[in-house]
């Protein structure tokens, strides 16, 4: 059966293993991750997907494995060798933390010239030209910041151009995060828990956000989030890991009632509680809405339905409650 | 013959260097910073053992006892003002800055490292000479001849006697580690503080007895440095210090057997330089041996190696 | 905030101590005293000819300790405990910090100043006296004027214009001022240019580590291998090699061409010994640097046949292009006043020219490593320095080749170095490895340091205070006859007489003192107080390199030191 991710993905990742010491993190998994779509990577804590993204972004050298990347030009890319900024620097993957990286001493629009270092070394010539006032450094600098401006006003934040991005708020640093990643134009941008701390409203501007950067930038995002309004509102493709191995692999729907992911998110193996726990997970994940692109999904009827009907009649009154 | 007998004096030098190295390695592991004055404590150490062995005027002539009584007295008194030191170091210029920015406890030790050498040196008025007490007289070399009848390697009873306390101390300071509450203390300060802490660890206290072990061990290695070598002076501490943290490096950072096992490497290799190459760069060798095991492998003999979590 | 104590460690936590606590504090401090102070201060050990002796001074140890626990006691009544600083009315009782920084203000912005005027009219010594009263009252003027902004922020942007000027006019005004009559008591306008050169030296070296420590944050301990690798180069190359390949005729011009030379030297070795260290951090990097600093010293001493060891190299003294400074055989003309004579003004010899022009040179020198660093900051290169010290993996995850930047902080930060080195030696007319110990290293850190948050003009104050105090120092000779220079006959005569009341012992101890011993040990507690009290240095704010509506500066808080 073939997904759209399969078909000429921008990410391939195979049979990627990686141990410390004894201890293995990820363990032969293998997924694809298609252009123009968002990916997300979910799974219980300790899953191992911060440590995928460490791998696919050079920060880690996996044990074993291929991280094959294919940009739409017909350059490919083995990750797994690759440095870390040369992932960003050659291929174009760029990445935001988990525990926020900023350059908090500097401001705002700072932190978006810093992104923009590569660019701004050549038409500096690597600092010689410009200290001796060869010209087009002033003009790539005005680009420069004209493309500052740019996403910080797609991010919302160019009211704090100036200021310290230590002073932002959470939220607002976590933007400020994306808008700096995608300054480096990527192809594939890897986001560690971008809707972790943001209340409901941050988040949907996440998304919008995030949706944006899929339709109008020509990149494909991988996402790691526990957040299922997030997850299930904007992916079109979810991959489920726990301990370090891949369980669940489709599309949101799919991946919703499978239960595999219902059991390494909740544990739950009594019957009897089933209803109880798809209640729930439907309650939380609102119906994949209509926006996503129409994927030429096929069914997933492989895998058992559950005995119990799913149970409908309550699910929008909970919905509307939770919206 | 030669080689056996660089060995013996090799293992000897060693012996000194790992004492001040555990000190090193001891405070690095609990508050992951050097404390570069530690070097300056070992100084004081030898130090004061030279001052109060001058006060207690021994002489050849006086009976064993009376020198084994002296001689425990001054070890402890280097230690308590070693140790007086240290402490004093750790509350005043590290403590307050614990939280702060990175290269303020960096900065805090050096400037302490200068005071300590000054302070000793303004108040000895050592100047730039070093201080030439002979002390004769007091330990007949015992000449254990093993080979040819030309040469003879020695083996002096000072240096019997630094090897084996040395050996005394680094067993009962492992077995303090492994096997006391307060060994437990420190060694869960050196994995994580805040949970330490949380568990109900006093982790200042368990700070404060580091560095004051730290410096006793120092003030034993400035003890033995002094009646070995009969020369101290105010700069010893600087190139001792700077060697010593190779050894814990070499051996390892946080791990006391590793400080031991680098400083005895650490004083063989600076002897056997000194005896086949030349004696003038024998200090460079050993700062090289710093630069190249940090390079190529900066978790030592004996340690772990460190992932960063990113 | 020093060694205060307070429960659990925590900071800020306004703890009411006991008149009892407080005791007991002071007695434990007053006991720890004891071993510290006995016996290396109590115990004089000296060698006379060969000889140890030593002898007891007990009255000593027993009046530092009274020191220090007296010093604690006022720390206790005015600056930790609220209740005593409420009842001495100073401030609020529940704010510690408050009357610190009051009693203080008032201190520095007062009492001090009109002390000092009041002693310097009591020397007749009125325009000195007149200028610290122009400026208290122009500050005053500025306080009425605008009552609602900050001080710092109205004089800021004048700050390094206004040094600029001054460090051009300063000999001018020397020179003039000699001429008149009108000199700073002991700092002839001789002394006084030479120090300022000497200072310069240092600003400039302050500056050149500024790019390694204070922007990239790379913890250089062993900077003085480069200033040694400039020297050492202007030595070998103006005295053995240039003359073997160029003729002896090169040598007055020597300075000029090996300069941009012993620059591009130490930038190669900034570039090798940077390479090796790249992956260390913090503490480690700082220790290697200083091994290799070390490395370098005792290189230079005993590679005989190269350096000349520990007798060093003499070299010849800087020319002004080409025209030498030295005085002729009749006495009345150098080459240099001949020259000007021939083209300009008649001019006869005089000591200060060389003075003057070295003055200037350095200041030249120093500017150009001013002005290169400012706009490498403004430069990509710049922006990726200070980004590396903020978070070097975010930096690597946005594809800066880390590497290539640190590398080029230290080749960059080596190059001024070596310039400052070349300098140095054509300034002396000798150097030996002897110039070049640890020691700077950690002084010219100090500098940067002290300095505040890599800015360029914060070095400029701690570079001046601390080469200029070494200077005070000095001046401070033995201490009776200090004091009264210092002070006038008149306060003068107070003090000695008060001087004469404490005991023989501690008057001879305190004359036969010589104070410039103190001026390490003065650097090495700075450093440790100001890090205690100041740790961001004395400059705390930063200024972003790009804006794009308003230019606002960013707190020290928030700025950060680098991890090495």
């Amino acid at each position: 059966m073939m997904r759209e991710w399969d078909n000429s993905p921008e990410l391939e990742v195979q049979h990627l293993t990686m141990r410390f010491g004894g201890l293995v993190a990820i363990g032969d998994l293998s997924f694809n991750v298609a252009r123009k779509q968002i990916t997300a990577l979910i799974g219980p804590n300790g899953a191992g997907k911060t440590t995928v993204f460490n791998c696919i972004t050079g920060f880690y050298k996996p044990t074993e494995g291929m991280l094959k990347l294919n940009h739409d030009n017909g350059k490919q890319f083995l990750l797994e060798r690759m440095d870390d900024f040369r992932v960003n620097r050659e291929a174009h993957v760029a990445r935001t933390f988990q525990n926020i990286r900023l350059f908090s001493g500097m401001t705002v629009v700072e932190n978006l010239m810093v992104a923009q270092h590569n660019t701004l070394m050549k038409a500096s010539g690597y600092t010689i030209g410009a200290l001796l006032g060869l010209g087009s450094y002033k003009r790539a600098a005005a680009e420069a910041l004209d493309k500052a401006s740019y996403w910080l006003e797609k991010v919302n934040l160019i009211d704090r151009a100036d200021d310290p991005a230590g002073d932002l708020s959470y939220g607002a640093q976590r933007r400020l995060e994306i808008a700096r990643a995608m300054c480096t134009n990527p192809r594939l941008l890897c986001l560690d828990e971008p809707a972790a701390g943001l209340n409901p409203q941050e988040s949907g501007e996440l998304n919008k956000l995030l949706r944006t950067i899929r339709d109008e930038h020509n990149a494909a995002i991988l996402l790691i989030e526990h957040d299922m309004s997030v997850v299930m509102g904007i992916s079109d493709h979810i991959v489920v890991l726990d301990y370090g191995r891949k369980i669940a692999d489709g599309t949101p729907a799919e991946v919703k009632i499978d239960p595999a992911v219902i059991r390494a998110y909740l544990g739950v193996e009594d019957e009897e509680d089933e209803e109880l726990v798809e209640e729930a997970i439907v309650a939380v994940a609102p119906a994949p809405i209509a926006a996503t692109k129409p994927a030429p999904t096929k069914q997933a009827p492989a895998k058992p339905a559950p005995a119990k009907k799913p149970v409908k009649a309550k699910a929008p009154a909970k919905k509307a409650a939770r919206k | 013959m030669y080689f056996l007998q660089q060995l013996i004096n090799g293992l000897t030098l060693g012996s000194i260097y790992g004492l001040i190295a555990i000190g090193y390695t001891m405070v690095y592991g609990i508050i992951g910073m050097i404390n570069f004055a530690h070097g300056d404590v070992f100084m004081v150490g030898s130090i004061t053992t030279f001052i109060v062995l001058l006060m207690f005027a021994l002489t050849g002539g006086s009976g064993p006892f009376a020198i084994a009584l002296a001689l425990a007295l001054v070890i402890a008194i280097s230690m308590a003002v070693a140790a007086t030191f240290n402490w004093t170091i750790e509350r005043v210029a590290y403590r307050p800055l614990r939280g702060s920015f990175r290269l303020a406890p960096l900065i805090s030790s050096i400037g302490m490292s200068i005071v300590l050498q000054e302070f000793v040196r303004i108040a000895q008025e050592g100047r730039s000479k070093p201080i030439q007490p002979i002390i004769k007289g007091k330990f007949v070399l015992m000449t254990k001849s093993v080979g040819t009848q030309d040469f003879a390697v020695t083996l002096s009873y000072m240096q019997i006697g630094i090897i084996l306390s040395t050996l005394v101390l680094m067993t009962v300071f492992t077995l303090i580690i492994q096997r006391t509450a307060l060994g437990r203390a420190q060694r869960a300060c050196e994995q994580d503080t805040k949970m330490a802490a949380l568990l109900g660890i006093n982790v200042d206290r368990t700070i404060s007895i580091t560095f004051i072990l730290g410096a006793i061990l120092a003030a034993f290695a400035g003890f033995m440095f002094f009646m070995y070598y009969n020369v101290t002076d105010f700069h010893v501490g600087f190139a001792a210090g700077i060697k010593a943290f190779t050894a814990a490096v070499l051996g390892g950072i946080g791990s006391i057997p590793g400080a031991m096992l680098g400083g005895m490497l650490i004083g063989l290799i600076e002897v056997m330089w000194s005896a086949y190459f030349s004696v003038e760069y024998k200090d460079v060798a050993a700062f090289t041996i710093l630069v190249l095991v940090l390079i190529f492998m900066p978790q030592g003999l004996l340690g772990k190696p460190e992932v960063e979590k990113i | 905030m020093s060694a205060a104590p307070k429960s659990g460690g925590a900071k800020g936590e306004a703890k009411v101590l006991s008149p009892s606590e407080i005791a007991k504090d002071l007695l434990i401090s007053g006991l720890i005293t004891v071993p510290i102070l006995v016996p290396i201060v109590a115990i004089r050990t000296q060698l006379d000819q060969g000889i140890l002796t030593w002898h007891s001074r007990f009255w000593l140890a027993g009046l530092l300790g009274a020191l220090v626990v007296i010093g604690r006691g006022l720390m206790y009544v005015f600056v930790w405990n609220p209740r005593a600083a409420a009842a001495l009315d100073i401030a609020a009782p529940d704010a510690v910090v408050v009357p610190k920084i009051k009693l203080s203000r008032i201190i520095l912005s007062w009492v001090l100043p009109l002390i000092i005027v009041a002693i310097l009219i009591a020397n007749a010594r009125y325009i000195f006296a007149g200028l610290i009263l122009v400026l208290i009252a122009g500050r005053e003027a500025l306080r009425i004027v605008f009552p609602d902004r900050k001080l710092s922020d109205l004089i800021g942007p004048y700050v390094a214009p206004g040094l600029l000027v001054f460090g051009i006019m300063l000999p001018i005004v020397a020179h003039l001022g000699k001429a008149y009559g009108v000199e700073l008591p002991n700092f002839g306008e001789l002394r006084l240019i030479d120090l300022a050169g000497y200072i310069l030296i240092y600003i400039m070296l302050g500056w050149g580590l500024n790019v390694v420590v204070g922007l990239a944050g790379l913890l250089d301990l062993g900077y003085v291998a480069f200033y040694a690798v400039g020297a050492y180069s202007y030595a070998l190359l103006s005295t053995v090699y240039f003359p073997r390949w160029f003729g002896v005729g090169i040598v007055p011009y020597a300075f000029y061409v090996t300069l941009p030379v012993a620059g591009l030297l130490a930038g190669l070795w900034g570039v090798i010994l940077g390479f090796p260290v790249l992956r260390l951090r913090g503490d480690y990097l700082a220790i290697v640097t200083l091994a290799f600093g070390e490395i370098i010293r005792l290189v230079l001493i005993n590679w005989f046949s190269f350096t000349s060891g520990p007798q060093g190299i003499n070299v010849p003294k800087l020319t002004f292009f080409g025209y030498t400074f030295k005085q002729d055989a009749d006495g009345d003309y150098s080459e240099f006043s001949k020259f000007i004579s021939d083209h300009f003004f008649p001019l006869a010899y005089d000591r200060i020219h060389s003075y003057i022009f070295l003055y200037y040179v350095i200041f030249a020198l120093a500017l150009v490593t001013y002005f290169v660093t400012k706009r490498l900051r403004r430069l990509p290169i710049g922006r990726a320095w200070e980004a590396l010290r903020e978070d070097e993996i975010a930096c690597r995850s946005l594809g800066i080749n880390t590497t290539n930047t640190k590398l080029t902080a230290f080749a960059i930060g080596a190059m001024f170095g070596g310039f400052a080195g070349s300098f140095f030696a054509a300034r002396q007319g000798f150097i030996s490895p002897e110039s070049f110990v640890y020691l700077e290293s950690a002084l010219i850190l100090a500098i940067v340091v002290l300095g505040g948050l890599g800015s360029p003009i914060g070095i400029v104050f701690s570079a001046t205070a601390i080469m200029g105090s070494f200077e005070v120092f000095r001046e401070l000779g033995s201490a009776g006859d200090a004091i009264k220079s210092m002070m006038g006959e008149t306060v003068g005569g107070w003090l000695s007489w008060l001087f004469a009341q404490f005991p023989t012992q501690l008057q001879d101890s305190f004359i036969g003192t010589d104070p410039v011993q103190f001026r390490m040990i003065a650097v090495g507690m700075a450093m440790v107080v100001m890090m205690l009290f100041r740790p961001r240095g004395f400059v705390t704010k930063r200024e972003p390199t790009v804006y794009l509506k308003e230019k606002k500066s960013i707190s020290g808080d928030m700025v950060a030191e680098g991890h090495g």
